[in-house]
């Protein structure tokens, strides 16, 4: 909103602009030209619009066929009825327990979120409000960890969890996701914090606000964006996690929705209407917290590489 | 010292979650595990003799870098167009940038299906449009073996990696002033003699975050190789990471897969290191 507020529209700069004569046919085409143009990149944009959507277009047409149509030879782009029977029959099927898997998606989300922003914040608040000898070494082992993914390590991981006995738990999921996704919330909070004028909390202190009162009167309003974007990225992160649940949960009933999912496709027989049905129930609500929060990640995913 | 009680919780996961199962799988790739996970002892360098000894090896290395290699320099070649596009001002580009979201917000799992669908034969989607359109005369079975299968797989990585990198870049090209592009048109350089000598070079840290942060993504990537080509018989389609997870999951060989994961994370430590020196991230924090 904030880019398209800041440009004059055409209308309103012709208002501005000198009054024109009939004659100075010349001049008046130019915003009108310019305005032609404008409409043009529109266009290529819708079409670079539809490429990046077709993909998930597919998955909602697909959502709404029946088996028959979407095993249909040669396929129609469209459902010849729109029925919401998948969105329904899906929670009972032979090929997984599907209720179980959006509970593991759910709670291993929810868990992994709190854990991260547990462990983050302190951190971030910590490092962006006092120096300290060992304060780079600390913010570089939690860059580092960002680049690190729980891929390269399912072997080691899943070594420690078995001798833990806690391999094929919940808790091992959290515990993976919340460590892994620790760096971009210390970053993103460090970077709110920092912004915040040490002045301005002293102040607080001077005027009589204990610590505590500081914190949630000033500090967090303040700092809220970064906490938010903070929360919302780990939730994603946690909701799509794939690699490292398939090795550490063989247990159908534990695997989140991503790893349930694959179990749809079979070799011989695919119940692709299932795999979409779940798809857009998977994707919907990721898609609608990620689009808030879309102006703070570059700063966070590069750790103010990129600024 | 005073630190300490603010930093722990975030260093005792740190520590306990990617630290100790560094050094567990470094031990394990030199101990011989039986396929139940039963520890017969020391085993040398037995497992990384045995991963470099095995057929497949040298197919998958190409792949791996064939994968890494191809899909970041195509990612990075799209992204620098998309973003040049979306820095210009036009009706929509706010709804234009929410799409271009979707495929980065998304399961990279929940995306990758639907090209396993969309690229099948007989009932796929996507290969009765490029049917409809006349790209190919009938529908082909784009993911039925390893080449086209693999090339399949790393259209996929770049669609799904473009987001990201092209918000970088968008983000590298709104650091570039007004003024010196305006001095530059006053100066009387065209447009694309601006961009060659104004506009990229000012970009390259953008570049450069960008490309490293992809190589480590896509070196990674479990997903889109083992939806679309993990049916296909063999290891012709695999990189070091898909291999490594099927001697897990397949062979319950751990030790050997221990010892190719440490192959694969000195090889990310060395991105890592690259990524440290030249982008030179966390200026911004001072000690």
């Amino acid at each position: 909103m904030r880019e398209l507020a800041t440009e004059p529209s055409p209308s309103t700069s012709g208002v501005l602009d000198p009054p024109k004569t009939e004659a100075g046919t010349g001049n008046a085409a130019t915003p009108r030209k310019r305005d032609r143009k404008r409409w043009g990149l529109t266009v290529v944009g819708s079409v670079v619009a539809l490429v990046f959507l077709a993909p998930y277009l597919i998955m909602l047409s697909g959502a709404f066929k029946s088996r028959q149509e979407i095993l249909k030879v040669p396929p129609e782009y469209l459902p010849g009825d729109w029925k919401f029977d998948n969105f329904v029959n899906m929670w009972g099927t032979p090929e997984t327990p599907l209720p179980d898997n959006l509970l593991s998606t759910v709670v291993i989300s929810l868990g992994g979120t709190l854990l991260a922003l547990l462990a983050a914040l302190p951190a971030a608040y910590y490092t962006a409000r006092h120096s300290f000898r060992l304060k780079l070494p600390f913010m570089l082992l939690v860059l580092i960890t960002q680049m690190l993914q729980p891929t390269v390590l399912a072997s080691g991981l899943f070594r420690e969890f078995v001798s833990l006995e806690i391999n094929d738990t919940w808790l091992a999921m959290i515990l993976v996701n919340a460590a892994f996704n620790l760096s971009f919330a210390v970053w993103i909070m460090h970077s709110f914090f920092a912004t915040v004028p040490k002045e301005i909390e002293e102040a607080a202190w001077l005027d009589g606000c204990s610590r505590g009162q500081s914190m949630r009167r000033i500090m967090l309003p303040l700092v809220w964006p970064g906490i938010v974007t903070a929360i919302i990225f780990t939730f994603i992160a946690c909701w799509n996690e794939f690699a490292a649940s398939l090795i550490l949960l063989p247990t159908d009933t534990n695997q989140p929705l991503t790893v349930a999912l694959t179990r749809f496709i079979g070799q011989y027989e695919s119940a692709w209407q299932y795999v979409f049905a779940i798809s857009i129930i998977g994707i919907l609500p990721v898609v609608a917290l990620f689009a808030m929060i879309e102006k703070h990640l570059v700063s966070g995913l590069t750790a103010g590489g990129v600024k | 010292m005073q630190a300490l009680p603010w930093l722990l919780p975030a260093l005792v996961l740190i520590v306990g979650v990617v630290i100790f199962p560094a050094g567990y799988m470094v031990y394990t790739s030199f101990r011989d595990l039986s396929r139940f996970g039963k520890d017969r002892g020391w085993a040398g360098f037995e497992n990384y003799v045995r991963v470099f000894g095995l057929d497949p090896l040298p197919t998958v290395l190409t792949n791996t870098v064939v994968w890494t290699v191809g899909t970041v320099v195509v990612t990075v070649l799209l992204s620098l167009v998309l973003a040049q596009f979306l820095n210009k001002k036009f009706p929509g580009r706010k709804v234009l940038r929410m799409v271009i979201i979707v495929p980065w917000a998304a399961s990279v799992v929940m995306t990758s299906t639907v090209f396993v669908y969309g690229l099948d034969p007989f009932y796929g989607i996507i290969n009765k449009f490029l049917v409809d359109v006349g790209i190919i005369d009938e529908p082909y079975g784009f993911l039925k073996n390893a080449t086209s299968g693999f090339l399949s797989a790393m259209a996929v990585a770049v669609f799904v990696s473009v987001p990201f990198t092209t918000f970088v870049v968008l983000a590298g090209l709104q650091t570039i002033p007004h003024d010196v592009l305006e001095a530059a048109s006053i100066d009387g350089a065209g447009k694309v003699q601006t961009y060659w000598s104004v506009v990229f070079p000012m970009l390259r840290p953008a570049l450069a975050v960008a490309a490293i942060i992809n190589i480590i993504n896509v070196f990674n990537s479990l997903p889109i190789l083992k939806t679309m080509t993990g049916a296909i018989p063999g290891n012709d389609a695999d990189t070091t990471t898909t291999f490594m997870f099927k001697l897990i999951q397949n062979d319950r060989q751990i030790d050997t897969a221990s010892a190719l994961s440490v192959v694969n994370f000195v090889v990310i430590i060395v991105v890592i290191g690259v990524y440290l020196k030249v982008v030179k991230p966390m200026r911004e924090v001072n000690a």
